[in-house]
């Protein structure tokens, strides 16, 4: 055991092969995944409840929602796992140069989404459209409306700190791909930074319909 | 039968505890048997301060009318009590310590699966504690550690640092959670089965399942309790439209099953004393296996017996009261196979063992007021009193309690390769019982008379009883002492132990006392389940490699 850890870099002395670190690795991740699913569990009951108890103000209140600006969006994220995934692939081949332009091409979506978010929050600021007791847009008022506000600036609020980190992991990956670290038998770590990615893709898949489009 | 083999043994040297030296070493260590020892310090630190302030509750309900301090620093008090004993004690206790110690010296691995996450977990529990203590120290919360809402996010004292902290120790839960159950998955030496794993094992499985799927909704639940209280959002605020009976769902979502992580680590513990000291195998190991599964997945749907007087729909909490009492059930098939493996053992009593029949007392005890609790009616009368707070302290602490004094002095002698007093250890388990039950059968009778909980002042009829609690709390607290005491003394002085002082067959054993820092010189090939005693002669030491 000790023979063959020390003759394969990337190897815990603790792992009998390295097919079984990635298998143990690529577990840990989908379990943390699962968690962050948890997490934004919460805010999607939340809106559950809302919405059942105020029909009327969260169908009015989500047509305040800019909806060319999050269909944008929804396509640049789509777009960004596809990259993202060509990423992996590459990697696995040993193709690093590649892997790195990827992943730059998805980090540069990420801050697309990003700015077209901060817009978007920026028009519901200037309106007053705005959680709680800030709410004072004059155009809208009801029971509930104030409330979809609350919910759309935490549900988004929350995914947009997520992409902000799975920026950070990705430019992380992608600096240790240009560093040389990933080959065709080790490259882990981006498969990983890109199965997080996926989740924050796919979080606000669910995210798009339910703020802007019902 | 039992050997004593300090005559012969000598203390295993080098080992993982002096195989490096220096406070670095320890603090940056990726082994996970120092890591369990840092818990163990962090735990016990939590446990004393934790029993500090539930001393000076104690001494406050001593007479009626204020005795030593204000209604404002008694919910302080309690709440720091409460917060303290669950987030830092009750939670990372036995996983942090016997988890992370013998898990993978029951799976004959090197380690558990992310060393770096686990060292991880250890700083994120301390930034965590450093958090809500000084959020305590700044302002105090008062609002209990249920952090109910409206009160809490409208209350002048200070939240939000606790909520923080809770948040952290929360991440520090899951993280530990998630390796654990990928260590179980992956790092199982060559033989070792799912059917061969030791019952410890499976226990803490269905532990860090509730950990991993329930401790997200808590972390975020209590951020928006934070948000809330900072910016006024009205997420919970009636008078903005917003539902606190939302938050009352959220939070038990979590820390109901909570009340599993707490417990079921400690019958993971019993189920590995029961056997080493009838020295029999378990009866029924697949009905043990399981049925903390069981635990673990209908835990997840049992929350709503915390709200029958929250008006939640009737026909709602009639579900949620059944549903409860299927604990009862996997929890009695539990209850009636440790007591089926004592039938015809060759039963050794030790302190592990009577700590063992003191879990198993609380835990019925406990667990029997807890289905008359979960009985709709019933709870109306209880909610709120005394009569719930000596069942939860009976089966939460009480049980965990027991079980986590049963593996200290079970695995003490593997942990530090040396040996406590035992009659000083006995002496400690039945002052530590008795001391227990007449802090809480008091109470218990309190509350059946109608004492409210979180009140600083009551009654005079309800004088005597209070004094019998504080008298039996004091009784407690010495236990603690005098183990604390021994446990210190052994650390310096004890006899050597050997490999294995009690002569059982589990796999930790087959290790020197202390173990070396890579646990096994070759790795472990299992050939049969962990406890098999029938074919093992007396005293025999046997390495699986």
């Amino acid at each position: 055991m000790q023979a063959e850890a020390a003759g394969t870099p990337n190897l815990a002395h603790h792992f009998p092969s390295l097919e079984q670190q990635e298998h143990a690795a690529r577990m840990g991740m989908w379990l943390f995944l699962s968690t962050e699913i948890l997490l934004f569990t919460v805010l999607f009951t939340a809106y559950a409840v809302y919405r059942f108890l105020f029909p009327v103000g969260f169908e009015d209140a989500s047509k305040l929602a800019h909806v060319a600006m999050g269909a944008t969006n929804t396509v640049v994220l789509i777009t960004s796992s596809l990259t993202v995934a060509l990423a992996i692939y590459y990697a696995r081949q040993g193709e690093s140069r590649k892997t790195v332009a990827l992943l730059a091409i998805t980090i540069a979506f990420g801050a697309v989404f990003m700015v077209l978010k901060g817009f978007e929050y920026y028009h519901h600021f200037v309106e007053g459209q705005l959680p709680g007791k800030y709410y004072h847009f004059e155009g809208l008022q009801g029971p509930g409306v104030s409330m979809y506000f609350t919910l759309y600036f935490l549900m988004t609020g929350l995914h947009g700190i997520h992409v902000l980190i799975g920026m950070g992991v990705l430019a992380w990956v992608a600096a240790r791909a240009a560093r040389g670290d990933f080959s065709r038998s080790y490259s882990t770590p981006v498969e990983l930074g890109g199965l997080y990615w996926h989740l924050v893709d796919l979080i606000w898949i669910f995210l798009f319909p339910l703020l802007y489009l019902l | 039968m039992f050997p004593s083999p300090a005559s012969e043994a000598s203390y295993n040297s080098p080992n993982y505890l002096n195989a490096e030296k220096g406070v670095r070493s320890w603090l940056t260590t990726l082994d996970h048997k120092r890591i369990a020892v840092m818990y163990l310090g962090l735990v016990v630190a939590a446990f004393a301060l934790g029993g500090f302030f539930a001393m000076l509750i104690r001494i406050e309900l001593l007479t009626p009318g204020p005795t030593i301090m204000d209604a404002m620093t008694y919910n302080r008090m309690f709440t720091l009590h409460g917060v303290i004993m669950i987030f830092l004690f009750m939670i990372p206790a036995i996983p942090g310590v016997f988890g992370n110690f013998f898990l993978p010296l029951m799976l004959g691995a090197e380690d558990v699966a992310f060393p770096r996450i686990n060292l991880f977990t250890v700083y994120l529990y301390l930034i965590g504690a450093a958090i809500a203590v000084w959020g305590m120290i700044q302002g105090g919360t008062d609002t209990g550690w249920t952090f109910y809402t409206p009160y809490s996010t409208t209350t002048v004292t200070t939240v939000a640092p606790v909520l923080l902290g809770a948040f952290i120790l929360g991440m520090s839960s899951i993280l530990t959670g998630v390796n654990f159950i990928v260590t179980i998955h992956t790092l199982r030496a060559p033989g070792l089965t799912w059917m061969r794993l030791p019952l410890f094992v499976w226990a803490i499985y269905a532990t860090s399942i509730i950990q991993v799927l329930a401790t997200p909704v808590l972390g975020m639940t209590l951020l928006l309790v934070a948000v809330e209280k900072a910016f006024g959002f009205g997420i919970f605020d009636p008078a903005r439209g917003g539902d606190p009976i939302l938050f009352q769902h959220l939070f038990w979502f979590y820390s109901h099953p909570a009340v599993y992580i707490m417990v079921l680590p400690a019958m993971a513990v019993v189920s590995e004393v029961v056997q080493a000291f009838a020295r029999k195998n378990i009866f029924g190991y697949k009905a043990v296996a399981f049925s903390s599964l069981g635990i673990a997945f209908v835990g997840f749907f049992v929350w709503g017996h915390h709200l029958f007087t929250s008006g939640q729909s009737t026909f709602a909490s009639g579900v949620f009261g059944v549903l409860s009492m299927f604990v009862g059930i996997f929890t009695a098939v539990k209850v009636f196979n440790w007591t089926a493996t004592l039938y015809k053992g060759a039963i050794h009593v030790a302190a592990p063992f009577i700590y063992f029949l003191g879990f198993l007392y609380f835990l019925m005890f406990g667990g029997l007021t807890g289905i008359a609790l979960s009985t709709v009616s019933l709870d109306v009368h209880w909610q709120d009193t005394y009569f719930v707070v000596a069942h939860f302290h009976f089966i939460m602490v009480g049980a965990t309690i027991m079980a986590f004094l049963a593996g200290l002095h079970y695995w003490w002698p593997k942990m530090f390769g040396r040996m406590y007093s035992e009659r000083w250890a006995l002496a400690a388990a039945v002052l530590v019982i008795l001391g227990f039950n007449a802090t809480f059968i008091p109470q218990f009778l309190l509350g059946n008379m109608g004492m409210p909980r979180r009140y600083y002042s009551y009654p005079e009829q309800f004088w005597p009883l209070n004094v019998a609690s504080t008298a039996g709390a004091s009784l407690l607290a010495f236990g603690f002492i005098i183990v604390l005491v021994y446990l210190i003394v052994s650390l310096v002085s004890g006899r050597v132990a050997g490999p294995n002082p009690w002569g059982s067959r589990g796999y930790e054993w087959n290790t020197p006392s202390p173990p070396n820092v890579l646990n096994f010189p070759e790795t472990p090939i299992i050939t049969r389940g962990a406890h098999e005693y029938q074919d093992a002669p007396a005293g025999e030491v046997t390495h699986a490699s």
